[in-house]
């Protein structure tokens, strides 16, 4: 699952993670059909909405060994609302098509970690990095430290910590524009703590919250990059 | 003797036509307050420090306890168990209460409450009332209500004399005036106590133990002079009909012992039926609340006992919206609330916005979740923002002593708010925004389209525009129109010129013709 956001506005932590899975060994399919995992509509509110998006989601994941997303929100998404959504349209065939697929969906770290068994994943990255957790990932997953631990095995790869890390960044969907201003203030909060690293990198599970806190550091002019960690995952000696 | 003695404090209000009346009718909603408030650096500085000190404190004591999750996992069952047979607990509740010589009032909703507390108050010609800290009597607008029947309700808590005194309006649970600093203290305590009774002291100084001893002074004469108190109850123990507060200041210890009458007004969802019951709620709460082991004082007190304490007790079992609360399968969860405030502390909306912008005497995430479950969304604009008033982090499910899933119920509640607006017959820009995605994102093709559409804007945001994100990405400066939302303070990365699934189709699957860049 790439995700609506990857594949539209990120396509490059698409290929990051068709690269890396790749480079891996396991063999990656992206099923055209998919578009997007209905986040943006259950959590405004929508439900009736979301039905028929969480009905493609289905049609296109349905057999799959395993589903896997860079981005921690798609995830929690698909494995904690699919449920909500399925019991909304009272189809008993979308339920049990949910209950089959929910489980299914993993976290990029998640997925390298425990069912691949692997933190090294031979990323070559010679670069001053700080993670943000971002909050889907750490509240809702329970990813861990997973993210770190892949991170800090990546070749020439300086991670420094983040000042108050698992404080929002203040993204939240539609509150991004809905409650704009304590959006901003908050990403200004995480934009100041991100400079006071010295960090050349900030790197996250989840492009929406980089979209987001990278709007407000490049308005900054800071001039930190922010980076998706299956970007830096993927790099190796041989890619620029 | 019956002349009213009418607070002094109201003539003084004039002005900021918000604070003429007192209480949060009329206020804006969420977003539109917040914005006014973000304003406030005084105040950002005020609640960044303030929340900062009681999250550490708060994480320091909870980490003392290895089975704190156990009890946590406890207080929500024994909540739960309660309000699933919370009828036949009220009836006990009221048997035991009743057979202890207290009397028992059942209000519907807060015109109720209210005029049962005047009528106890009036029965007993009294002018004045010495309240203890109660959240149930600030959610009912008591204070008001007994000064239109010409009765002075003083608050006794420090910081809610502090918010009675400045003329304000309470921004948290626990510490409804963590919007003020110490200067600002002094200076309210110079101007105001006077007004109200004992004068604060010429050489008043902001030394935190100089305003407390001022405080201290100025409600020793209320306290001995009263001759009705009002409460709220933290717990209401059925099995032998005992009420229990717990408080740090000792000024609730005063109002419950010393005055010859007490009202408690108790939600009918603080009812737990033994006291082996108590037993985890006792130990959640001062953790979670102050951050400390234990609370200074915990009174309980069962009717009234002959020669000690009140000879009258009255105990009105309030219920202004609860049943309608529980009757919402996944917002009952809410009833479990015990009203700790670790969920405003850890938040870092309320952190930036402070208590008034969520417009009720319960702010925060349990504030955004309660508000609409007692009164009810889409009647009026202001609590449907409520639910929307939080970007999901999760933090408050974090550390919430009885396990209330906040982000679940706001996503159930903002449903509730869309479906309350259906029918409406100018459908709002947003509600056709979303069925506008809802169609393109049920179909691949219609997304690919979509696409490519979006990466023509973005081939001419590359070749014209000059903003450029770190690593040399085109982006959009300032948008006009909806987009100013996200633009006026943040770069947007311009679209790609080829999305995933185009460059997936274009290289067959990544297996020819490279990358096509589009980082973020």
């Amino acid at each position: 699952m790439v995700t609506c956001v990857n594949d539209a506005m990120f396509p490059g932590t698409g290929q990051a993670v068709v690269t890396l899975l790749r480079r891996l060994g396991v063999d990656v399919e992206f099923p055209e059909a998919q578009t997007c995992c209905a986040q943006p509509m259950v959590n405004t509110g929508y439900l009736d909405e979301a039905v028929p998006v969480v009905r493609t989601f289905v049609d296109a994941f349905t057999g799959y060994d395993a589903i896997v997303t860079p981005s921690g929100s798609c995830a929690g998404s698909a494995r904690h609302q699919h449920g909500i959504v399925a019991r909304r349209s009272g189809d008993p065939g979308l339920e049990r098509a949910v209950a089959d697929t929910a489980p299914k969906v993993h976290e990029l770290s998640e997925f390298l970690v425990d069912v691949l068994g692997l933190t090294d994943v031979g990323a070559y990255f010679p670069h001053q990095v700080t993670y943000h957790p971002t909050c889907h990932s750490l509240r809702m997953l329970g990813v861990g430290d997973r993210p770190r631990r892949l991170l800090e095995a990546v070749r020439g790869l300086r991670l420094v910590d983040l000042p108050a890390a698992t404080e929002c960044c203040g993204f939240g969907g539609t509150f991004a524009v809905k409650n704009a201003d304590t959006s901003v203030a908050m990403g200004a909060d995480k934009a100041r703590h991100v400079r006071e690293t010295g960090a050349e990198v900030l790197v996250a599970g989840d492009n929406s919250c980089l979209m987001h806190i990278g709007g407000v550091l490049s308005r900054q002019r800071s001039g930190v990059r922010v980076m998706h960690l299956a970007e830096i995952l993927a790099a190796t000696e041989g890619t620029p | 003797m019956n002349t009213p003695r009418r607070s002094p404090l109201r003539s003084e209000r004039r002005g900021d036509p918000e604070k003429t009346s007192g209480t949060f009718v009329g206020m804006p909603a969420f977003p539109e307050a917040a914005s006014e408030a973000l304003l406030d650096p005084q105040l950002r500085h005020n609640l960044s420090h303030a929340t900062g000190t009681i999250r550490a404190k708060r994480s320091n004591v909870v980490a003392e306890l290895p089975e704190w999750e156990d009890l946590r996992l406890a207080g929500a069952a024994v909540k739960d168990a309660t309000l699933r047979s919370l009828d036949t607990h009220l009836l006990r509740l009221e048997e035991q209460l009743t057979a202890n010589g207290a009397t028992v009032h059942w209000a519907r909703d807060a015109a109720e409450a209210c005029a049962i507390v005047a009528e106890v108050a009036r029965s007993h010609g009294a002018d004045e009332v010495v309240k203890v800290k109660s959240m149930a009597t600030q959610e009912i607008g008591l204070n008001e209500a007994l000064e239109a029947e010409g009765i002075a309700a003083w608050e006794t808590d420090l910081a809610e004399l502090i918010v009675q005194l400045g003329d304000d309006l309470p921004s948290h649970i626990l510490v409804p005036a963590i919007h003020r600093n110490r200067a600002e203290i002094r200076e309210i305590f110079r101007t105001r106590m006077a007004a109200a009774g004992r004068p604060a002291p010429d050489d008043l100084t902001d030394d935190p133990a100089a305003l407390a001893g001022a405080a201290r002074a100025h409600l020793r004469e209320k306290f001995l002079r009263a001759k009705v108190a009002v409460s709220g109850a933290n717990f209401a123990v059925a099995e032998t009909g005992t009420l229990v507060v717990v408080e740090s200041e000792g000024n609730g210890r005063m109002c419950l012992t010393l005055p010859e009458v007490l009202v408690s007004v108790v939600g009918i969802e603080k009812v737990l039926p033994t006291w082996a019951s108590l037993d985890p709620m006792l130990r959640l709460l001062p953790r979670s609340s102050t951050g400390e082991r234990m609370n200074p004082y915990t009174s309980t007190w069962s009717g009234v006992t002959p020669g000690d304490g009140p000879r009258e007790v009255h105990v009105v079992l309030l219920d202004n919206g609860r049943t309608n609360a529980l009757a919402d399968q996944v917002g009952r969860q809410a009833l479990r609330c015990i009203r700790c405030s670790a969920c405003l502390n850890v938040c870092p909306v309320y952190e930036r916005t402070g208590g008034h912008a969520y417009g009720s005497v319960y702010p925060g995430p349990i504030g955004a979740i309660l508000n609409p479950l007692l009164k009810g969304v889409g009647n009026d604009p202001q609590t449907d923002s409520l639910p929307y008033a939080s970007s999901l982090c999760g933090a408050c499910f974090e550390v919430c002593p009885v396990r209330i899933d906040i982000p679940e119920v706001l996503v159930h509640l903002r449903s509730q708010v869309v479906d309350a607006h259906r029918g409406d017959r100018r459908p709002s820009g947003e509600s056709l925004a979303m069925k506008g995605a809802a169609y393109t994102f049920s179909d691949a093709r219609r997304l690919e389209r979509a696409e490519k559409a979006s990466s023509l804007a973005g081939r001419v945001l590359e070749r014209f525009g000059r903003t450029r994100l770190p690593g040399g990405r085109a982006a959009a400066g300032r948008l006009p129109g909806p987009g100013a939302a996200w633009t006026g303070a943040r770069d947007l990365p311009a679209p790609p010129r080829e999305s995933f699934r185009a460059w997936w189709r274009r290289t067959s699957g990544g297996t020819s013709g490279g990358r096509s860049g589009g980082t973020p």
